[in-house]
């Protein structure tokens, strides 16, 4: 009985001390990596705002629009609109396209207000490497062929890669990430479509 | 038994005992980030740290501590130094710590880090200690490094590329020999073989010197 309460005495004890540890860790590197975050979300976000005129706070004018919805991905999707003296110039679509070869991709998908797309980036993927990831910027520059494209450029049979019949290039020996995301790209725009007045005037909300 | 010197522990952590090569503890890290040269020395360097910070911690407590309850002291120990390391990455090394994702907190179920502070730092002076995580995290760290290397080098025909990862600044894509390589060696299977490789060739220089010097055995 005594062993008991002494071990688990022992025990509250180390743990007391490990929590403290971490927590003034915690608090120590909390600023930092807030700023780190803000600052890979910045660049993050540049390849769709190239070319733009806008004089807004981007990652300020954050909504989330809760599931059900019409975008790739079952959870939140994530919208930055980009306003210039207080028009609507553009917005940025963060969604995931579930169809990929392995998990969700995370992409960026950039909309001027006309419907035409402005960038795409893929933020985050677990494709086969050497394969499927050279969707990644850096790897090639395939996300480049969207750019400036929308609904009606190609017409709705010629969104798809080349492979299904459609207007875009896949990569070679890889077809399933690139049509992932072509279909991607296609649903957000067509969301986009169908939503662009309550996208531009929703209010703000808090950052979570 | 006499303690061995200092010079018989690092050939000891870095050749005889190695964590990876010898005692092959912690391969789900060692196969899953090596993948490139940064990537290992990243999670060579954090398991490194936490691997000396847990020995120290559990040389310091080892009088006060039952046997009966050591394992969860040994895993609150050490989950609690890799949520730190996990903060501190986040905050000085934001885009290796994306890179190596999931492998940092996984520190935690790294065998070798327990391993030692069951064998060694329960038993021994915080000193003694501290140079045990030291070699031993060493012997990983460069085992890490050296799978990472080569198959950066088959894989993607580069050598230390994104050491931005570690310095910041903008991508670095290191000495870049050929454009693409042999795929499989950063596929999953690449990992396995250049394990394997790497065993086999640390046997073979074993067994040459042994048959070298025959009478010689090395304890």
């Amino acid at each position: 009985m005594n062993s008991i309460v002494k071990g688990g005495a022992t025990l509250a004890i180390i743990a007391a001390l490990c929590t403290a540890l971490v927590a003034l860790t915690y608090t120590a590197t909390a600023d930092r990596i807030e700023a780190n975050e803000q600052a890979w979300l910045e660049r993050s976000l540049q390849p769709a705002l190239s070319g733009l005129f806008f004089d807004s706070n981007v990652t300020e004018s954050m909504i989330t629009i809760p599931p059900p919805h019409n975008l790739p991905g079952t959870e939140a999707a994530i919208v930055y609109r980009v306003f210039a003296e207080g028009a609507p110039v553009a917005a940025l679509f963060v969604v995931s396209a579930r169809d990929g070869y392995a998990g969700p991709i995370r992409v960026l998908v950039g909309v001027d207000v006309s419907g035409l797309v402005t960038g795409v980036h893929v933020l985050e993927h677990r494709e086969t490497p050497g394969l499927g990831d050279r969707v990644e910027p850096a790897k090639s520059d395939w996300v480049q062929q969207f750019d400036g494209r929308s609904l009606t450029d190609p017409a709705p049979a010629g969104w798809a890669i080349k492979r299904d019949g459609g207007q875009f290039d896949q990569l070679t020996g890889a077809s399933v990430t690139p049509r992932a995301i072509v279909k991607a790209i296609r649903e957000t725009l067509l969301y986009f479509e169908a939503h662009r007045e309550e996208i531009f005037s929703s209010r703000q909300e808090a950052a979570e | 038994m006499s303690a061995p010197s200092f010079a018989d522990r690092f050939r000891n952590g870095l050749w005889y005992e190695n964590p990876g090569l010898v005692q092959l503890l912690g391969l789900c890290p060692l196969l899953a980030v090596t993948s490139t040269f940064v990537n290992g020395l990243g999670l060579g360097f954090a398991t490194l740290v936490v691997l000396m910070a847990s020995n120290a911690l559990v040389s310091a407590t080892r009088r006060w501590i039952q046997p009966q309850i050591r394992i969860p002291i040994y895993v609150l120990i050490i989950a609690s130094l890799v949520t730190c390391i996990e903060l501190i990455f986040k905050a000085f090394f934001p885009a290796l710590d994306r890179s190596l994702g999931i492998f940092i907190p996984l520190i935690v179920t790294n065998c070798a880090i327990v391993a030692r502070a069951e064998v060694f730092a329960s038993k021994n002076s915080v000193a003694s200690s501290i140079l045990d995580g030291f070699v031993m995290g060493t012997g990983f760290a460069m085992l890490l490094m050296a799978i990472g290397l080569f198959r950066e080098l088959i894989g993607h025909g580069s050598i230390v590329s994104r050491m931005d990862m570690l310095f910041g600044g903008d991508p670095m894509r290191g000495l870049v020999l050929t454009d693409g390589g042999w795929l499989l060696a950063i596929l999953p299977p690449g990992a396995f073989f250049s394990l394997a490789l790497a065993i086999a060739v640390k046997n073979a220089i074993d067994d040459r010197r042994k048959s070298a010097m025959p009478r010689r055995t090395r304890r």
